[in-house]
């Protein structure tokens, strides 16, 4: 056990000690356990280099109106479905349950993308991430265990269902609304996939996108040209800030994680296939 | 005064009751019921339309498959040609090598990385400490909170020439000389796979540990009783006891089986390593979004889906067959 744990966090501590030393100096290798020659530079470059601040916009942005979003309108639709009453119920469930087994693959979904105009556009990261049928899923089955006398109370007192769900369904359901905020939070944060097919316009291009092109760049040239030492000028190399931007670029995830832990694993339990 | 208000109303009830209700009638009543909705099913109907636009439409665009799409048409002007880009694709010198490559990691996939979460979770449910246990549980389910790009930049430095991994097997006297591991095709396979067990295997354990946790304690002290050993419970008692969950998340993952993980093969490959890392994902990518060949390229991933559901098919026959437990 003690083992696994090891080796599951050592590659990233390994990270997080090689980007707080000198570029120059890690180029020789050997630095394991604890920096060499402590320095901040990478982290300086890092943050003066234009593109990687826009580019952390653009991230937060993304991670933020896209999770509001998405679990706003997952969780309205879900609670319309989740009403036993609702007139073709059995029909909208089916409608969204061949989603799960069929999909149109990545080329149609591609052209979809470019005629909606959405291509270049930043709502490319909203709109359709907005809705997810596994997230529903788990919305319902929360939503069933609610007491129904809070929605007939609300409804004597003359609200309306849509006045419903946003009064008395949302501030009952926290644990489940965290649950599916931290999934879709992770999504977000983590893609780079959305803005390496659907953008080129590298104003708009998230972090992980920009860390992609940073990656698959470093790593053909070292294929081509070895090019390790090549650059003994400047205390800052290529690699050290490729590692300080992928610290820059885990640290929020890392930081909010501790603190959502308790209800991620209480949403695992509750959208659990339990057979 | 109450008898007299009740007895229309009761009438009213017998009446719609008796009286055989006719067609007209029921859309009435239908279109009554739906206006006292009239928010829920606005709600609703936002989801289906959003679900119509973003999965149906796609759906229907699968159709340029069956023709030869350019920019210049609609999907509906471009002209049939049948069954001709399938036959490109087979005959392509590619063909192959990419469906080797796709099997060839998912199955390795599906072997080694489906059982392990499950023995992790069996583990961790033996550690007695409850603070041990849930700092394990902590650490292991780290790495999936880390994006595969971070993940694919650590893997470019360790596994390079001059990374980690050559200064561990050059110390251990394993190699006498530094390769760059990406680099060769012969290690691709090893890589993927490692790497995603690294980083899934916490998570995927979550929903086993779920399920053990809802195990009645009554089993576990009648198999005391009868003097079982922890191995014995575990073997005896746990295991039957979460088959169902096992059985549901095996056909998910062999009707997922095909999808090799995108993410992680894009950040991974290179031009050196191809004949390893080219799976049916990567392909349509290429030729698709690269190239611009969206007919042969649509082609090429439908196939993939086609296969796919005839995984899950079998998968949830067999699964009914042996154990009785399946999806559909």
């Amino acid at each position: 056990m003690l083992f696994i744990c090891a080796i599951t966090v050592y590659p990233i501590w390994y990270v997080l000690v090689n980007s707080l030393n000198d570029g120059v100096d890690a180029m020789r290798g050997g630095i394991y356990w604890w920096p060499r020659e402590f320095t901040l530079e990478n982290y300086k470059a890092v943050f003066e280099t234009p593109g990687i601040v826009t580019s952390f916009g653009v991230t937060i942005a993304k991670t933020v109106i896209g999770t509001i979003t998405h679990v706003f309108f997952t969780a309205m639709v879900a609670y319309a479905i989740s009403r036993r009453d609702l007139y073709g119920r059995n029909f909208y469930m089916l409608v969204g349950v061949i989603t799960m087994f069929f999909s149109g693959g990545l080329i149609p979904y591609f052209l979809l993308i470019r005629d909606l105009g959405l291509f270049d556009n930043f709502l490319v990261y909203i709109i359709p991430t907005m809705f997810n049928f596994f997230h529903l899923i788990i919305f319902v089955s929360f939503f069933r265990e609610l007491p129904t006398s809070l929605e007939e109370a609300a409804k004597i007192d003359g609200a309306n269902d849509f006045e419903i769900f946003i009064k008395v369904i949302i501030p009952l359901s926290m644990p489940v609304i965290a649950t599916i905020a931290l999934f879709q939070g992770v999504y977000q944060w983590n893609d780079y996939f959305a803005g390496v097919i659907f953008v080129n316009n590298p104003d708009l291009q998230p972090i992980q996108t920009y860390l992609y092109k940073v990656v698959a760049e470093s790593s053909s040239n070292q294929m081509m040209t070895n090019a390790a030492g090549s650059i003994a000028t400047k205390t800052v190399t290529s690699q050290s800030i490729k590692l300080a931007t992928m610290v820059v670029t885990t640290l929020p995830i890392m930081l909010v994680y501790p603190f959502l832990q308790k209800y991620f694993v209480k949403g695992m339990l509750i959208g659990s296939v339990k057979g | 005064m109450e008898v007299k208000i009740q007895q229309p109303v009761e009438q009213q009830v017998s009446d719609t009751i008796l009286a055989e209700p006719t067609k007209k009638e029921k859309i009435k009543k239908i279109k009554k019921t739906i206006i006292s909705q009239k928010y829920l099913q606005t709600m609703a109907l936002l989801g289906v339309v959003w679900m119509f636009i973003f999965n149906y439409i796609p759906m229907y665009g699968l159709i340029i498959a069956f023709k030869e799409y350019s920019i210049i048409k609609t999907i509906s002007e471009a002209p049939w040609v049948g069954l001709m880009q399938f036959k490109e694709f087979i005959q392509d010198e590619n063909f192959w090598i990419v469906l080797k490559n796709t099997l060839g990691i998912s199955l390795i996939k599906l072997l080694i990385g489906f059982p392990l979460p499950i023995i992790f979770a069996l583990l961790l449910n033996e550690l007695t400490s409850m603070k041990l246990k849930k700092a394990v549980q902590t650490i292991s389910y780290l790495p999936h909170f880390i994006s595969w790009v971070v993940l694919g930049g650590i893997l470019t430095t360790w596994l390079a020439d001059i990374g980690v991994i050559n200064d561990i097997l050059l110390g251990l006297g394993l190699i006498s000389e530094r390769t760059n591991f990406l680099a060769e095709p012969d290690n691709f396979w090893a890589i993927v796979i490692l790497s995603d067990i690294w980083k899934e295997l916490g998570w995927s354990a979550i929903i086993y540990l779920a399920a053990i946790a809802g195990v009645s304690p009554e089993l576990y002290e009648s198999s005391t009783i009868d003097g079982a050993n922890r191995f014995q419970k575990m073997w005896h008692v746990t295991l039957p006891s979460i088959r169902p969950t096992i059985t549901i998340l095996f056909i998910l993952a062999v009707s997922g089986v095909l999808n090799s993980n995108f993410d992680q093969i894009l950040i991974l490959r290179n031009s050196l390593n191809e004949s390893a890392s080219n799976v049916i994902d990567i392909y349509v990518y290429q030729m698709g979004l690269q190239n611009a060949r969206y007919s042969y390229a649509t082609a090429v991933g439908l196939l993939k889906a086609i296969i796919a559901f005839i995984l899950l098919l079998s998968a949830n026959k067999i699964t009914k067959k042996l154990n009785g437990t399946s999806l559909f």
